[in-house]
């Protein structure tokens, strides 16, 4: 398909390009604006709304990089995406392989009953959950917030997995199988390292999950001290009100590692989403 | 967890009866691959829905045991709600805003950078990057714009000369700011969903039907959109159920105010559930909305039924 394509010129009428000019600039000022802003003096956003600073004083930046809030909330959701990383992984390429290579009564049946996560939102279920962490003592906790995450994640990533691994040659298994290999050796040794980049993606997308997810860290953490970015910020915006430039300096500090993160990910996130959504 | 036992058993059976493809060698790894998922999927994510089916019966503080059983009168208390009614109305707002103008935009957006070519990359880029940010970021970066007193929206507005609203502070004002935002935040997705499709679809196709002198428009409509139909299934599905748990980006915008106005049916529940510690009236909320995303689901299998068969 692509030798045709590649030669022929892009078409893209003037109309289109307009279009398109227009909505990136929608998508882009919100941003431009809030970099900037972070420089700027109060008085100085509604009179100057698009220039540049009148000084790139970094103040208000130090000031934060220098506070308490903005390293340990950044490492409280690094720790958290980590570990969500980690487990889901493992737990959901475990399951995949047992689904697609080993033969068993039911195995449709499981699959069937993991998949119903990808229709219901976690969301309906949010009460009875935090009743159950409290049950168990996993309240204002990393684990029980890590263990969640990685119960929310486990459907999708199964499916991606449960692709993936359907694809591998059978001879493959079939050949480790007849020099006397068992199913975990084989998992360990034959599947994980053929699948890194079904990997990757998974592991982006429930680190973006995670690194993102604002609900249940906000019903889950009680102390600050334990607080992920998306509580600090909320907190931080709380605290000062409408003092704009910090909050902005404070955004944009927070926002830039995750855009930093998805700008060299993204391929992987693309693909996760093509290879979930559309084949699946 | 009763899955697991069954699981495991049925594998001993299966054993016995079918040595050709199952031998005991597949009985510890069996063991050992299935539980974690099963038992952390079962625990906390479907015995949560039960027992919010449970909760929704009964009078509850969270505290106790409980015995206080109220038939349907949480749901009663849900439905006579005077904020649930918006809630309702909002959420299918938002829904009709990602039919109508969200995926729309997509689909103009992916039909030219489906194309493929260099410089536009970093369009599709940029389109996709407010999806990979954050909600709380989005709210709080939209909450700035609209400000009344230091944000770009009364900038703008004097800039031309126009006395611009508090917007997250005006009542008529707050769901189409938030509509806006939400366009800003999602159309990207679901443009990388059709960019895909798009580009799935095999070029011969194409080159035919512009040897045969069919228009760049005609191909569109009766080419390329036809031939995506799984993919535009598909982003209707995630734009539904994504709307109905609308949650994150509301917090920080407008916090369901003015006066209640703007809430959906995720801050409802947390605001009148869990906020205020109502186990059964939560679980009420959380009933209805499971069960308004068990219709979706199956209206969207039997539409997605029909697409696949033709």
């Amino acid at each position: 398909m692509a030798a045709a394509s590649k030669k022929r010129r892009p078409v893209i009428s003037p109309v289109q390009w307009i279009s398109l000019l227009i909505v990136a600039a929608f998508v882009i000022v919100p941003f431009y604006t809030t970099a900037l802003g972070g420089f700027k003096e109060i008085g100085e956003l509604r009179v100057n709304p698009f220039g540049l600073p009148a000084s790139w004083d970094p103040v208000r930046f130090t000031e934060i990089l220098g506070g308490p809030r903005y390293f340990s909330s950044l490492g409280n959701s690094l720790l958290i995406a980590g570990g969500t990383v980690l487990f889901s992984t493992l737990v959901a390429s475990m399951t995949a392989f047992a689904l697609a290579h080993i033969k068993f009564f039911g195995s449709k049946f499981i699959l069937g009953y993991l998949m119903m996560g990808l229709l219901f939102p976690a969301a309906t279920g949010i009460l009875p959950l935090f009743i159950k962490m409290r049950d168990l003592g996993m309240l204002d906790s990393h684990w029980g917030i890590i263990m969640v995450q990685v119960a929310f994640s486990v459907s999708f990533s199964v499916l991606l997995f449960h692709n993936f691994f359907k694809e591998l040659p059978k001879d493959l298994i079939d050949a480790a199988r007849m020099d006397n290999c068992g199913y975990i050796r084989i998992y360990w040794y034959i599947t994980l390292p053929l699948c890194l980049p079904i990997i990757a993606t998974v592991g982006v997308f429930n680190f973006v999950g995670s690194w993102n997810s604002f609900l249940l860290p906000l019903i889950v953490l009680n102390s600050e001290a334990k607080y992920t970015w998306p509580l600090g910020i909320m907190q931080f915006q709380g605290q000062f009100g409408s003092d704009w430039p910090r909050i902005l300096a404070f955004l944009t500090l927070s926002i830039m590692p995750a855009i930093a993160f998805f700008l060299m990910a993204q391929r992987y996130v693309i693909s996760g989403l093509t290879g979930g959504a559309v084949k699946g | 967890m009763s899955t697991v036992a069954a699981g495991a058993t049925a594998g001993i059976t299966t054993t016995a009866r079918r040595r050709r493809y199952m031998d005991r060698k597949s009985l510890l790894p069996l063991l050992l691959f299935l539980p974690p998922s099963l038992i952390l999927f079962t625990v906390f994510v479907v015995l949560p829905m039960v027992d919010a089916a449970t909760f929704s019966f009964f009078d509850w503080n969270g505290y106790g045991p409980i015995t206080d059983f109220v038939g349907f009168e949480n749901y009663a208390d849900v439905i006579t709600h005077r904020n649930f009614g918006t809630a309702v109305r909002n959420s299918l707002i938002v829904v009709a805003v990602s039919l109508l103008v969200q995926l729309p935009l997509a689909m103009w957006c992916a039909i030219a950078l489906a194309e493929r070519s260099v410089n536009i990359n970093i369009l599709r880029t940029l389109f996709f990057l407010p999806f990979m940010l954050a909600e709380v970021a989005a709210g709080l970066i939209w909450k700035f714009v609209y400000d009344g007193n230091y944000g770009l929206l009364p900038a703008i507005g004097g800039a031309i000369g126009v006395e611009m609203p508090f917007v997250l502070g005006d009542k008529l004002w707050v769901i189409p700011a938030i509509m806006l935002v939400i366009t800003w935040k999602y159309f990207g997705f679901h443009m990388m969903i059709f960019i895909a499709g798009l580009q799935s679809i095999s070029s011969e196709v194409i080159e035919a039907a512009r040897l045969d002198g069919v228009s760049k428009w005609q191909i569109v409509r009766h080419i390329k959109i036809p031939m995506i139909r799984s993919a535009i299934v598909i982003s209707v599905f995630f734009a539904i159920t994504g709307a109905l748990q609308l949650f994150d980006l509301i917090i920080p915008l407008s916090n369901g105010g003015p006066s209640h106005s703007s809430h959906t049916i995720v801050t409802f529940l947390y605001q009148f559930g869990i906020l205020r510690m109502k186990l059964g009236f939560g679980g009420a909320v959380s009933v209805l909305l499971f069960i308004a995303c068990v219709i979706v689901a199956l209206a969207y299998r039997r539409i997605l039924f029909k697409v696949e068969q033709n």
